[in-house]
């Protein structure tokens, strides 16, 4: 490993980039920790049986992505089920997060039929503040007029729905992607955001933990199928003088992650079906797997943030 | 029909070969697009987030229609706004448009933003 060791920020003789170099493309179905250059495995399942509450300066909040709420072929014909079953999953933890965020694709077609089996489902969590970003799913009819009356009554939204807010001394900012797209191009963010972002975070201090989070992946994961954003690199610069920026993305359906210096790109399981990796089939499609195997490529993440540590940690589950 | 289910397959076993086949598919590509024009055909079928044929060639007054093959939805939206857009189109689900003045319409995807697509409409 010593060969892959460039950054070596928490001490330890472990470089998180080298390892996930090697780790990466192998991440889809695995549960691991990232936590200051330390990995580990685990699941949901483990964390609930070790009941270890977390001190109260620690942060923990839960990502989940992609529930297709309407969807009903073959890869899953029954995406409300399993979506029931990531929401059972984050009621059995002991510590309860202190929030969650949806990275998008709530619905399959963005009917008000499919946003109210979602907003009905989701009373059985425990859990009850949540923050949305749109997926190109939820925006398909009207410019996503129907999700911002519905999603956005916690937040003070701006533009086409983007917004900023703080917790614990974490600086959280939900960016939209998937509106106004122009032919042959990929996910956007657009002149009238990135000037918000740029002013939004004028002011905070280098030691200001940031977590972005957005549908589209905020870096280059397969621009062949779309798997990126276009004008992302504009939006990182104006992060790159933070010492810890996290970066969660769904839209994929599958765990990827890529660090670049000070900030970790980390993207999410879906609760509905899995996708291909990139390059592997002909389109992105949704992918088929053996029934019995299906719980085992949906999932959702938990990221835990411990002052003084450089990086949050980020654990994907499965649903098996 | 024959025609296209005779390339998607030939599309599948390029992919199939997984390793450096980015100039094959280019060259499928044209085979289909070449097919489009000599065939005349008015139906552009969405399959693996692609428009097949990629450029279709109408006369004035023909009608084009679309058809969804993917579980994805996927929309039809005139890059210059030359025509109406369609709602999302579910599987299986098709939008009409008739050609109207001869010209070049190129179109696209909203919702998936790289899949492009030609209308050349000529004089009838």
């Amino acid at each position: 490993m010593s060969d892959y060791i460039t950054h070596d920020h928490e001490h330890d003789g472990i470089d998180r980039r080298g390892f996930l170099q090697c780790m990466a493309w192998a991440g889809t179905g695995l549960l691991w920790t990232v936590s200051g250059g330390v990995l580990a495995s685990k699941t949901l399942a483990q964390i609930a049986k070790a009941a270890e509450p977390l001190p109260a300066t620690d942060l923990s909040f839960l990502q989940i992505s992609d529930s297709h709420i309407g969807f009903s072929k073959e890869a899953n014909k029954d995406v409300t089920a399993t979506f029931k079953i990531a929401l059972d999953r984050i009621n059995a933890l002991p510590t309860p997060p202190s929030f969650l965020i949806h990275t998008g694709d709530i619905t399959q077609l963005s009917k008000p039929e499919e946003f109210d089996i979602f907003d009905e489902v989701l009373k059985s969590c425990r859990t009850k503040d949540v923050f949305y970003v749109p997926g190109e799913h939820d925006v398909l009819s009207d410019n996503g007029k129907l999700y911002r009356d519905r999603y956005l009554k916690n937040v003070e939204g701006k533009g086409s729905g983007w917004y900023s807010f703080n917790k614990n001394g974490v600086h959280f900012i939900g960016l939209v992607n998937v509106l106004n797209l122009e032919a042959g191009g990929l996910g956007q963010l657009g002149d009238e955001q990135l000037e918000w972002l740029e002013a939004d975070v004028k002011d905070l201090g280098t030691s200001t933990p940031i977590v972005v989070f957005a549908h589209i992946p905020l870096w280059a994961v397969y621009p062949q199928w779309g798997w990126g954003t276009s004008d992302s690199e504009r939006a990182l610069g104006y992060l790159k003088r933070f010492g810890s920026v996290t970066v969660l993305n769904g839209h994929i359906h599958q765990v990827l992650q890529k660090v670049e210096g000070n900030v970790t790109f980390h993207s999410a399981m879906s609760t509905a079906f899995p996708q291909p990796a990139p390059g592997t089939a002909p389109s992105p499609g949704p992918m088929k797997v053996p029934a019995e195997k299906l719980r085992s490529v949906l999932g959702l993440t938990t990221v835990q943030y411990r002052q003084g540590n450089n990086a949050l940690a980020i654990v994907d589950s499965n649903l098996s | 029909m024959t025609t296209i289910a005779f390339k998607n397959k030939l599309v599948a076993l390029l992919c199939g070969i997984t390793v450096l086949n980015l100039s094959l598919l280019a060259r499928a590509n044209e085979i289909k697009e070449t097919a489009g024009d000599a065939g005349g055909k008015t139906q552009i079928e969405i399959k693996d987030f692609n428009f097949n044929p990629q450029t279709l060639t109408v006369k004035s007054g023909q009608k084009i229609t679309w058809i969804n093959r993917d579980e994805e939805p996927h929309t039809v939206v005139s890059v210059e706004k030359q025509f109406k857009k369609s709602p999302p189109l579910d599987t299986d689900q098709e939008f009409t448009i008739t050609a109207g003045a001869p010209g070049t319409y190129t179109y696209f995807c909203s919702v998936h933003p790289k899949m492009t697509g030609t209308i050349v409409v000529q004089k009838s």
